[in-house]
């Protein structure tokens, strides 16, 4: 029996040396829950373009696939937030380099109830909601009356505290050293926030555009009194004028080879290009996809 | 555990019925002790993983007094008060819920239900321990969530109430269970004694089962108390996870362990952050075992009568 396997393993390994060409090279891709159904994407309609090269894509969230990279263990990690300093040493110390590519970008839509009639919002107005210290409670504070919300509280929704979307509202819109007011309602995954907001009338919340349904309100956002407001969407979000848009990041283990750099070259061409701004998400540049 | 064939004189025959009853009670002994070796493999492993943090960089003042909950922020913080709250306002309100369903239920089962319809219900009971806590928390997202705002008028049915319901029915099955072999132990002939002094069904009740069985329907919610204390998943979605010392049940509140479940999985293994979560593990831990440790003995103490 231990011949017979033995013979199998020589086999295998005589096989694999024959041509690169006819092995199957996998490529290991996690983090971001953002960018999960785009990388998801990518892998699918990459399978057609190089069918030689497997991509497993896993989720987990943006501290996940940076964690993995530290360790060792993902080719490409997906985040939605830049790594930090600290984050870049510990990989570096594992003798990793992270190397980081903008992949797309990704409006922060402002999430409200069908039902609520304010049409636009300020950066102000939104550090006043959400941020420590903010003295904006209520809907009249803001001017507005909200129907089928008597009590006229605000009800913030938010999400979870290591979510690479939390952290990147708060450094974006908060600004950096700030904070969130304690007592707001923290979901777990953007598709929770839309959710809770369809049915709460007093609620305003926050999460990618390409999260938005046809049932929830998405004000405009004005950088401040003077400037427009710009809506969320896919054209504001490539030239940059709307005020919450952030880019999204894949960061592979030192320069890429082979395989892997194949793949980041395809993501980065119009062909991939175009999968993302399918999937409602913002592309490096202006593409034209059929 | 000394062998009967020690005793023939026999030292030597080592034969197959030897060696199964050693395998046999080799695998018994094991089976009996893994409990043990998991509890303490499980309480070594938390309380490695969060010494750490504890005797460094925790102020354990804050820890136990404030409410600022901020582990990722630029001024981290680690006030671990408003998620004790919301731990023990929504256990309260599930026991204030649950404890007369259960015993109510465990009264009606175990003294006036008969034949079919005490072993129906008794199936029904247990059943509903079966229902994972996922779809828990899933009824009480999209079902109590809409229900609590239209029957209150409050603007989010996600609360320390929602849960508190959630969390009474989860605990019911058990601490049901528990109080009817409670009532079970005590013997008929209490019951017939009562009976024969002229006491009424309800008198023998209330002055002669339910005293004589105090310490196992304790047991039972304490029982009940440390399910409402470890569970997660319900808690999560029910809550509204929000940090907020609650003034009302309407208020949205965040449990100790839902906050470890929603914050671990993105978490840098031996950062600040993942400390401080095992620390909450240490103090559920240990709140847990308490309860679990004082039901056992109460349970104990009806036994030595």
């Amino acid at each position: 029996m231990k011949r017979i396997i033995s013979l199998t393993t020589v086999a295998i390994l005589a096989c694999g040396g024959d041509g690169d060409r006819a092995q199957r090279a996998l490529i290991q891709n996690k983090g971001s829950d953002t960018l999960l159904n785009v990388a998801q994407a990518w892998a699918e309609t990459y399978g057609a373009v190089n069918p030689n090269v497997a991509v497993a894509v896993t989720g987990g969230g943006s501290g996940t696939g940076i964690s993995a990279m530290i360790n060792g263990t993902v080719d490409i990690a997906n985040s939605s937030r830049a790594m930090r300093d600290s984050e870049i040493e510990a990989a570096r110390a594992n003798g990793i380099e992270p190397i980081e590519f903008v992949v797309g970008h990704d409006a922060l839509a402002i999430f409200m109830h069908e039902d609520n009639p304010m049409s636009g919002i300020t950066m102000d107005q939104l550090r006043g909601i959400f941020g420590e210290g903010g003295g904006l409670e209520r809907w009249s504070d803001l001017g507005a009356s909200v129907p089928g919300c008597p009590s006229d509280e605000i009800i913030r929704v938010s999400r979870q505290n290591n979510s690479g979307t939390y952290i990147y509202f708060r450094e974006a819109v908060l600004g950096a050293g700030n904070d969130f007011k304690l007592g707001s309602y923290d979901m777990h995954g953007s598709k929770d926030v839309v959710d809770l907001v369809e049915n709460t009338p007093c609620a305003i919340g926050y999460s990618g555009l390409a999260y938005a349904t046809e049932h929830i309100h998405m004000p405009c956002v004005a950088a401040d009194d003077v400037s427009a407001c710009v809506g969320p969407a896919v054209q504001t979000a490539i030239e940059g004028s709307y005020p919450i848009s952030r880019p999204l990041l894949m960061y592979t283990a030192g320069q890429p080879i082979g395989a892997i750099r194949d793949y980041m070259d395809w993501i980065l061409s119009d062909a991939g290009q175009c999968v993302i701004q399918q999937r409602g998400y913002a592309p490096v540049r202006e593409v034209t996809c059929t | 555990m000394s062998h009967p064939r020690d005793r023939t004189g026999v030292m030597d025959r080592r034969d197959l019925a030897w060696y199964a009853d050693r395998c046999a009670q080799v695998l018994i002994f094991a089976g009996g002790i893994s409990a043990i070796v998991f509890i303490i493999g499980i309480f070594v492993f938390v309380t490695r993983e969060g010494l750490g943090f504890v005797f460094g960089p925790l102020d354990l003042g804050q820890f136990f007094s404030s409410i600022e909950w901020r582990p990722t922020s630029d001024n981290p913080g680690y006030g671990a008060l408003a998620l004790m709250v919301g731990t023990l306002s929504v256990t309260g309100l599930a026991m204030l819920f649950s404890v007369p369903l259960s015993l109510g239920a465990a009264l009606y089962i175990g003294e006036f239900a008969k034949g079919k319809t005490r072993e129906a219900l008794k199936i029904l009971v247990e059943m509903l321990a079966a229902i994972p806590s996922v779809v828990w928390g899933f009824v009480g997202m999209s079902i109590m969530n809409p229900l609590i705002i239209q029957v209150f008028d409050v603007p989010v049915g996600l609360s320390a109430l929602n849960a508190g319901i959630i969390l009474g029915l989860m605990a019911a099955p058990i601490m049901t269970t528990i109080a009817e072999d409670a009532l079970k132990a005590v013997p008929d002939s209490y019951r017939e004694a009562a009976e024969a002094l002229g006491a009424t069904r309800w008198e023998v009740i209330l002055k002669v089962v339910i005293p004589a069985s105090k310490n196992g329907l304790v047991a039972a919610v304490l029982l009940g108390v440390g399910r409402g204390f470890g569970e997660t998943m319900a808690v999560l979605m029910a809550t509204g996870h929000s940090i907020n010392i609650p003034t009302s049940p309407f208020d949205g509140v965040r449990a100790l362990t839902a906050t470890i479940a929603s914050e671990l999985g993105d978490t840098a293994t031996g950062s600040p952050h993942y400390g401080s979560l095992f620390t909450l593990g240490i103090f559920l831990f240990v709140v847990t075992f308490l309860i679990n440790l004082t039901a056992d003995l109460v349970v104990k103490g009806i036994r030595k009568k």
